[in-house]
Order: C-alpha cells, then structure tokens, then sequence
C-alpha cells in the first residue's frame, strides 16, 4: 500500500486509540482530509522543485510503533548536551520516555503534548494556541492530523529560564522503517528567555521519517533561542516545519546545524506580529555522499521597524546537493524594515551542487533589504599561504572550511553547544584543528 | 644553502623563468632586483612550491636536497619561507589560532609534541615585540582588513615565529611608510645570524639601506643578467633599469 492511502485509512484508528473528544477533533479530522486531497509534495510544486520525496516515501512504514523500549542513559548520552545542567523530553520510537527525560510543571511548564492535549488545565493554551500558525500545507497538515505527542512548553510572563531545554526523539531500530510525526508547542512569556535544543536520532540503519511541526509563539520582548541539532544516520530522513509568531520587541533566533540524514528538508517560517522585533536565522550545513539539504525560509515583515538576518553558509562534498530557498516578504505597512540574508557556498566536488533562490518580495518603499549568495571553491590562494607556513593541505581545507563557517557560531550563546558544533565539524572534515573556536 | 640550477618554469605554457642560476650560503643576503615582469615573483613562488608554476628544466636544490617534489608545507618544514607580496585575507583564522596551527604543524613534521602553550604564548609576546605588533592586533583574523604596513609587518612576525631557514621576502617594502620599513627592516636584521639566509626581492633599492645585501642580482626576462655588490643597487636607482636592457641586448 502507498504510505498517503496507509497514513489515510489508519487515521480513523489513531483517533479511537488517542481521544475522540479531544478539543483538537475537528482540527485532526481537517487536517486528515486536507493531507488527502494534496498528498506528499512532487517536483512539480514550485517549493519542491529541487527536493524529491519519493525515493523514501517508497518504505513500509510502521506509523504506530507497537513496541514499548527503554534506552540506557549511558548508550545514549553521547547525544545529549550532556555537560550542562537541562531540562530533558526525550522520546523513543515516538513514546515518552520518562526516565531519560526531566520536565517541570514548577512555576513553567516543560512537559508533554499528549498531557496539554487531553488535560482540562491546558484547554485554553490549546484553544489559543494549537495550530494557529502551522501552515495548511500538505506535510504540516499531515502532522496535525496525527498530531499526539511532542514537547510542551509554556512559560509564563517574566521567567528567565536558565536552564536550557533539549528535546530529543530516539529512533531503536526495532520497527523495520518507521515514520515519527512529533508535535511541538512553545509559547513563551512576555519578558520571559528561553533556550531549547532539538535532535533526532536513529540508533541503527533502519530507515527513519520524521515529519515534524513545531509551533513557537514569543510574546512582548521575550527571547528565544532554539539550535537544531541535525546530525543523523544517513538512512535518516527529516522534514521540519517550523512556525514562530512573534510579538513586538521580542527576538528569535533559530540554528540549524545539518550535517547528518539522507532527505533533510527545513521549512522555518517568522511572522512578525509587532514593530521593533528581531528575527534571526543561522544555519551551518556540511554534507557529503549522496545526502540532501533544504533550506526554505520565509520571514513575513508585516508591522514597522523589524528586523530579520538570515545567515546560511553550506559546505557540500561528493554528490550531496543542497537547497536554499529564502523568502523575505515585507507588507506595505512594514515600512523601516531591516532584512538582510546571505547565503554562501562551497562545492568540493564537481558532483555536488546547490541551488540557491533569494526571493524579496517587497511592497513597502522604504526599507533596508540586501540579499547576497555565493557558490564557490576553496580559495586556491588562501591554500598555498597556509601551506607556505607549514600547514599540510587537508589541515589547511579544514582549516579554511572552519573560516569559512565559523561567524555563524558566533551567536550561538551556549558554549557547550559551540564546542560540540565545533568537535562535529571537525569530525566532519576529517581535520584535527588545534585550537577552540 | 640554497643552490638553484638552470631554472626554467612557466605558467600556463607560458614560459617565465628562463634559466636561474643562483647560490645562496647561510649568513649571506641576496637582493633580487628588476623590472615589473621580469619573473622576480614568479622565482620566489616557485621555490615555495606554488603549484601553477610547472618547473620545466633544472632543479632547486636545499641543503642539497632536490625540492622538486615536495609540496609548499613540506618546503615550509624543511626551513623555507615565503614573505607574501600581498598576503591572503582569512577571515574566521585569528593571527594566534593561525600561528599556533602553523608551528604545531612543522612540530608535528619532524616528530615533535605540541609547544606548550605557555612556550608558545612567550614566544607570541617576544616576537611581537619585535615586530612593534600590538597585542589586540593578534587576535584579529588573519590579515581581514589590515593596512598595507600591517600585513607586511604580520608577515615578518610570521617569519619571527618560525624561524627559517632561508626567508625570502617578496617586495616586502611596498606599500610601507617609512616607519613601518624600518620596523620591518629592523625585525629581519635581527633575525639574520651566520646559519640563515635572506632574499629580498625588490623593485626599488630603499629598502636595501635597512637590509644591507651581501650581492644584488638583476633579473630580466626570466634571466639573472647581472650580479654584483650592494653598490649595484645604488647604480640601479640613480640609472633605472634601462641601461641593463640595452647591456643585453633586449
């Protein structure tokens, strides 16, 4: 059976087995009906145009994984941020696991979508807030549809959350192909900080889909800063679909780290609902064989006096290929509009490629907007200064690929994340840098 | 030292060195002097092994070792240096980062541990010292947006912390004030000792005032056409390069 007809008949069993009265019912029930009639993107849509889905959607994913497991810490740990003090919501094979993971309903909520779903407490945050921005296209919808369990996260007004919280999803192995739908809810506090790091991981070589949405709402100057950790087997795939509705003065930056999975497409969406707001976008991808990256972002400048940076840099090796796909888009009201986005490339070989599409759309006369994206080699010249100092050809790519990626670390306000970044660079590239970034 | 023999190389098919011949003993300093595209360049990029330039005949010889085969880091190990012309902007690299990678790396050739940090960072402080280099300069990337006067200081530190064999500073002078000259020209006199050598490829003798030549070589049209004492240079400033030209016959 095709996965859309699988995903479609067993939705009616998900409902029974979930909640039918849950307030999100009739959200599901749309979702489900709207996923049927679209069906998975194709080449032929114009934002899918360098992506093709079908040589994973062509796997007998299991869509509810029926075993029940446990991970130890130890055997896993190598994949958290393990050496700073955090909130953890770790989930395996899609189920919570309560005892890799650390939540808190003290004073903040860090807990679970399927508690926020079905408890009376959170109703209003939900009614609020559940799908309020997620997009009504065909793979977010087919999220909402079996939308179930994710992270939850609510911070009250003037909380400055210290800790940072890690959301991590497992993948055993024990399933021969599995397809995760998390779904994310963050909705964050005037005044309030937050910091929150996402990864997903497979255990083994069995294939993966992720299809994930995560809705992420900043009220009056709160501040957030979410760093996406992709670094997955290359039997891995990963659709991320990413909503933030910002309020005014408040500031959001988004990290993408790629360096991992076969398919990883990033669909990361900012809607500036406010004047004097900050939107910011980072992203370091570093890829080889035959694995795939897609940037598509859109910043929605609807109000006066905002900004968004977009600062993409991308490393790409063997017949990896990649994708960025921008979109600023500055209503006419949005006048004093600060939009800056660059994105600059290096292909290693003559078999990688990137394309690379600046879309500004701007309806506004009076506006600050620059855009600027690059495709090229390693400087040859740059190469023999280094090796001229005594610097051996592989240490000196290495050591020019950093160069070339590091201003991107810059604003990563979390050290360990820096160092970790850093240690998997290096990894990456196969050098051995003697010295921290 | 440094013995080059019958060196022809070209870029591109094109040739440019047309048959170098020239011996350097440690202790001494050669200036190579000569019009614009003569090939002075050319030579100095060639004996650190630029890969564009394809040797077409005769060798360089190291301390009687052949560098043909040896790529510029393995040049660089062996006690070569090259003072950029127009040294390379790297953005993301600072100046330390930079310097610590270079001489680990040489350590690293023959067989030697990591310097200790506290070496290293001694060391860092002497030779910028040296070199008048204000201590915030070495934590800015490398060379990104550096004057003209400091880059070719930056280079001179570089060959401080290195320590080379043979340095050969490529039209070190140009684009420096005359403060900066002197820094410059101070810093590779008291570099100098009886076991290395320099050569100073330059276009105009001023910077021969500071760094006394022990003999000047003309070159023209990818030839040494004239050697001599340091006064050959003096004869160069004042009558130009013409009368060498019409001396052999081009």
């Amino acid at each position: 059976m095709e996965l859309k007809e699988k995903l479609v008949s067993s939705f009616m069993a998900f409902e029974n087995m979930v909640d039918v009265d849950s307030p999100v019912h009739d959200i599901r029930t749309e979702a489900i009906k709207h996923f049927e009639n679209e069906g998975f993107p194709t080449k032929r849509q114009e934002a899918w145009k360098y992506t093709s889905l079908n040589s994973i959607l062509k796997h007998d994913y299991s869509v509810f994984p029926k075993h029940e497991d446990a991970l130890d810490f130890k055997d896993v740990k190598k994949y958290f941020i393990h050496d700073i003090d955090a909130y953890k919501i770790v989930f395996i094979d899609g189920k919570y696991s309560s005892h890799l993971s650390q939540t808190t309903h003290d004073g903040i909520d860090v807990c679970l979508m399927s508690a926020a779903l079905t408890k009376p407490k959170y109703r209003l945050v939900i009614e609020n807030y559940f799908n309020k921005i997620a997009s009504k296209d065909s793979l977010s919808s087919l999220n909402t549809a079996f939308s179930a369990e994710g992270a939850y996260i609510h911070i009250p007004k003037n909380k400055l959350v210290e800790k940072p919280i890690q959301i991590l999803h497992f993948s055993t192995g024990n399933e021969a192909a599995l397809m995760l739908q998390p779904r994310n809810l963050v909705v964050v506090g005037e005044n309030s900080h937050l910091q929150i790091i996402e990864r997903h991981q497979s255990l083994t070589e069995n294939p993966v889909l992720t299809n994930s949405v995560t809705e992420i709402f900043t009220n009056k100057r709160a501040i957030v800063d979410y760093y996406k950790i992709q670094n997955d087997r290359e039997t891995a795939s990963l659709i991320d679909n990413t909503f933030i509705s910002q309020k005014q003065e408040s500031i959001a930056k988004v990290h993408t780290f790629s360096f991992g999975g076969k398919i990883t497409r990033n669909n990361l969406n900012f809607y500036q609902n406010g004047e004097r707001i900050d939107s910011t976008m980072k992203g370091i991808t570093i890829i080889g064989n035959k694995q795939h990256v897609d940037h598509n972002t859109l910043v929605h400048h609807i109000e006066p006096n905002c900004e968004s940076h977009q600062d993409y840099k991308g490393i790409f090796g063997d017949s990896a290929t990649g994708v960025f796909n921008g979109k600023v888009l500055v209503e006419k009201e949005a006048q004093k509009t600060d939009a800056f986005q660059a994105n600059n490339n290096i292909l290693l070989s003559d078999k990688a490629s990137i394309n690379t599409k600046p879309q500004l759309e701007i309806f506004a006369d009076d506006v600050k907007c620059s855009h600027g994206c690059t495709i090229g080699q390693l400087d040859e010249s740059a190469m023999f200064y280094l090796r001229s100092r005594g610097i051996p050809e592989k240490e000196a790519r290495g050591l020019l690929m950093f160069a070339f990626s590091n201003n991107v670390l810059d604003s990563v306000k979390i050290p360990e994340i820096k160092n970790r970044i850093t240690k998997i660079i290096a990894n990456k590239l196969g050098v051995n840098i003697g010295f921290d970034l | 030292m440094l013995k080059i023999n019958n060196l022809h190389a070209s870029v591109d098919d094109k040739a440019i060195l047309k048959g170098i011949n020239l011996e350097v003993k440690p202790g001494e300093v050669h200036a190579i002097m000569g019009p614009n595209g003569s090939g002075k360049s050319t030579l100095a990029s060639v004996i650190a092994g630029k890969e564009e330039y394809e040797v077409e005949e005769g060798e360089i010889l190291l301390e009687g070792e052949d560098l043909d085969e040896l790529g510029a880091e393995e040049r660089a190990h062996k006690g070569i240096f090259l003072s950029f012309q127009y040294p390379v902007e790297i953005p993301g690299v600072s100046v330390t980062n930079f310097m610590k990678t270079a001489i680990n790396e040489t350590r690293k050739a023959k067989g030697l541990e990591d310097m200790p940090a506290n070496e290293m960072l001694k060391m860092i402080r002497e030779k910028s010292e040296l070199l008048e280099i204000d201590r915030k300069f070495l934590s800015r990337s490398l060379n990104e947006g550096f004057s003209g006067g400091e880059k070719k200081r930056n280079e001179i530190f570089q060959m401080a912390m290195l320590e080379p064999k043979l340095a050969i500073l490529d039209e070190t002078d140009s684009g420096l004030d005359i403060d900066a000259l002197r820094i410059v020209a101070n810093g590779v006199n008291k570099l100098k000792s009886k076991d290395n050598a320099v050569i100073v490829i330059t276009h105009y003798q001023r910077l021969l005032d500071y760094i006394v030549p022990d003999f000047v070589h003309v070159l023209h049209n990818g030839k040494i056409v004239k050697s001599g004492p340091a006064a050959l240079a003096h004869e160069l400033e004042a009558k130009g390069y013409d009368w060498i030209k019409e001396e052999v016959g081009a």
